[in-house]
């Protein structure tokens, strides 16, 4: 980035000062620790200048943002033209409680919704099977037919609001359940918008819901994804998502790499699936996690975005400039907060989310304080939310593009964090791909070996925890937390109950009847699932179809 | 060496229920292994049926739940209450997770010896089991 005759006076300036003043002050004053690393253990030096950054070409590399490779962001005006979506994620109880958060959150401010399901909703089982008990409503909202999902979006109309939805094994279900809701307003399917998460690979690299084997699921994806980009052209039919990789302990780069591998994989089925590059890759989206490592955590949204446009230009060479822009979603690290003085969490939360907007975010969710302890209360929520608001409208960084782009520590580490990603990449390819990666539990351990790595490194204090295992509190002062109403569960079984009862026994036999026909042949199953909800099957009823059909994946359950 | 083997610890790390958060149950079960306790982990999505009958078949002297989905408040009892049915009352049963303090309480009254939340350490746990164990 700077011609050879100034980097070599930088190269006689940096060596003089190392060997005067950088050495007289470790002759005063020795630096705290031997070595300092970043969050994910990656060495960091002293000091960062245009030596580290001397390979790099600035067209090439960065660029404008807007443009390919889009380093510096996927719009030329960033947040002056518009601002990060502010999405929080919820869900709890029953469809009642759940919209009454929702039409809460959007008289907030709130620009979009983020449906979080329960656990039996997420597994594809009902309210009523003996391995949801005690789990309905728990974790998220329950929803068993699509009398639940009307209930969910009452009062918000579809036409005007955009919804994302964490859902991946079942995601076919509750995508039907959207698009039956949507039609019942009369919004057609085309005009919606939102994001479904569907990203299959990671339940089983990370999440762990699961339904199928990874095989039959990915038929099930690659459905969706050829469903929507017919006939949702608004809408993200996959968000591949780095989120849980990195919850459940990796390090960044692990997050970045498996995440884009995994998108790369999608994109090869899409292609496969008859579909040009064109129609579909501008509907992916990404998400990522903001962890508490600053610089490491913009480096990485930074070198996603570089990486994901030049794999998909040297592999696929799309026309459409979107196909080529990685779009991304974040939300504050979960794992990063602490029981321990859960006021903290809140400063926490500021850090990642600042790192989240800096690093060129679309949309954020910025966790409530008290979700170590359980699922947050209204008073949390609000605050979570005034925090990126705050970002928005106080602090200014919305001003310009890419605001650290040149920061020579930033650029080394964006650099550092492809290369290491590309490692991966060939690890991967060795491995034959990320299917066949997963069944050898390749992704799996190396997270494991990072998550017990870091757990050892707390319990030695190499890294501090505030709260946790520096600056312990004698006594914590107890916070008021979210307590979901135990009749939950009781008026869930009987509103499922109910609809049994009412629906068309012969409408819904034929309409399962359907499905299994399809789920065994070729034909795209979106449409007789869509049939089968309408015909107000349950998400247990049609993933059941699934189950007979294609068989169920256990959890290798390797340590 | 044979009796050295019949000393260790034998310890049931278990996923109850339809949860998914299995970092803390691993990091556990590695740790238990390295402080040298014999460890079998099984796996997810487990019904408190599976959990005892490992439990039962692998002759443990200790099973750790971990339950981090808000399911705490059946999944413990229902397990001690399988863990009487098929006489194990000499196993102890201790947990890990998301678990507000007021339900520690409940369960520590109906007989969870104890439950560890976020921000435990590994020699924590290491040193409660061998506290309460004796060989």
């Amino acid at each position: 980035m700077i011609d050879a005759q100034s980097l070599k006076k930088i190269q006689e300036r940096k060596v003089q000062w190392e060997q005067t003043t950088l050495k007289k002050t470790l002759e005063i004053m020795p630096e705290r620790q031997p070595k300092f690393v970043s969050l994910s253990n990656r060495p960091v030096k002293v000091l960062y200048t245009p030596l580290d950054i001397a390979e790099m070409d600035y067209n090439e590399d960065l660029g404008f943002p807007g443009e390919y490779p889009f380093t510096r962001g996927i719009h030329a005006t960033m947040h002056r033209g518009r601002l990060w979506t502010m999405r929080q994620f919820a869900g709890f109880g029953t469809a009642e409680d759940t919209n009454r958060r929702f039409h809460y959150l959007l008289s907030q401010g709130q620009m979009g919704l983020s449906v979080a399901f329960d656990l039996p909703t997420l597994m594809g089982y009902d309210s009523d099977h003996p391995l949801s008990r005690g789990e309905v409503g728990r974790e998220g909202v329950a929803i068993d037919t699509l009398e639940d999902m009307e209930i969910l979006f009452k009062g918000i109309p579809l036409d005007q609001i955009s919804t994302s939805m964490t859902i991946n094994g079942p995601a076919i279900v509750l995508l039907a359940m959207y698009l039956a809701v949507a039609e019942k307003q009369g919004v057609p399917p085309a005009q919606l918008r939102g994001t479904l998460q569907a990203d299959i690979l990671k339940e089983y690299i990370a999440q762990r819901e699961w339904i199928c084997p990874p095989e039959p699921a990915m038929r099930i994806l690659t459905d969706i994804i050829v469903y929507c980009t017919r006939h949702m052209p608004r809408w993200n039919s996959i968000s591949i998502s780095g989120y849980h990789i990195r919850e459940a302990g990796s390090t960044a780069v692990q997050e970045l790499a498996f995440t884009l591998y995994d998108g790369l994989t999608y994109v090869d089925y899409g292609i496969q699936a008859g579909l040009e590059v064109d129609e579909f890759a501008p509907r992916l989206s990404f998400f990522f996690n903001a962890h508490n490592d600053f610089f490491e955590e913009i480096a990485k949204y930074r070198a996603a975005r570089r990486i994901w446009a030049r794999e998909l230009k040297r592999r696929y060479n799309p026309k459409n400039p979107r196909s080529l822009m990685l779009r991304f979603h974040t939300q504050t690290a979960g794992c990063s907060a602490t029981a321990q003085q859960p006021l903290n969490n809140i400063i926490r939360t500021t850090i990642q989310a600042l790192a989240a907007v800096l690093g060129g975010t679309q949309s954020l969710h910025t966790n409530s304080y008290d979700e170590t302890l359980a699922l947050p209360t209204e008073e949390a929520v609000t605050i979570a939310l005034r925090t990126q608001q705050i970002i928005a409208y106080e602090s200014e960084v919305t001003n310009t593009v890419d605001p650290l782009g040149g920061s020579y520590y930033l650029e080394r580490l964006t650099n550092e964090m492809e290369e290491a990603t590309y490692d991966y990449f060939k690890k991967l390819d060795a491995l034959g791909g990320m299917i066949p990666a997963i069944h050898q539990g390749f992704p799996q351990k190396e997270i494991q070996e990072a998550a017990y790595t870091y757990q050892k490194q707390i319990e030695n204090k190499e890294k501090i925890i505030v709260g946790v295992n520096e600056f312990v509190a004698k006594e914590e002062t107890p916070i008021k937390i979210l307590k979901i109403d135990p009749e939950v569960e009781k008026k869930q079984l009987e509103r499922l109950e109910n609809v049994k009862k009412r629906r068309d026994p012969i409408k819904h036999e034929a309409a399962l009847e359907r499905l299994r026909a399809a789920a065994k042949g070729k034909e795209n199953l979106v449409p007789p699932v869509l049939e089968a909800v309408k015909a107000y099957a349950t998400v247990g009823e049609i993933c059941d179809v699934f189950r007979e059909v294609f068989g169920i994946y256990r959890d290798p359950g390797f340590f | 060496m044979a009796e050295e083997k019949q000393k260790k610890i034998r310890v049931l790390i278990a996923k109850p229920g339809l949860d998914g958060h299995d970092r803390g149950a691993k990091i556990i079960a590695r740790a238990l292994r390295d402080a040298g306790m014999e460890v079998i982990y099984t796996g997810l999505h487990q019904t408190p049926e599976q959990v005892v009958a490992t439990a039962l078949q692998e002759d443990v002297d200790a099973i750790g739940l971990s339950i981090l989905s808000g399911a705490h408040n059946y999944l413990f009892p229902r397990v001690l209450e399988l863990m009487k049915e098929k006489g194990l009352e000499d196993v102890m049963l201790f947990g890990g997770g998301i678990i507000p303090d007021e339900d520690i309480v409940k369960l520590k009254a109906m007989g969870v010896k104890e439950i560890f939340t976020p921000g435990t350490s590994t020699e924590e746990v290491i040193q409660f089991l061998r506290e309460n164990i004796k060989k």
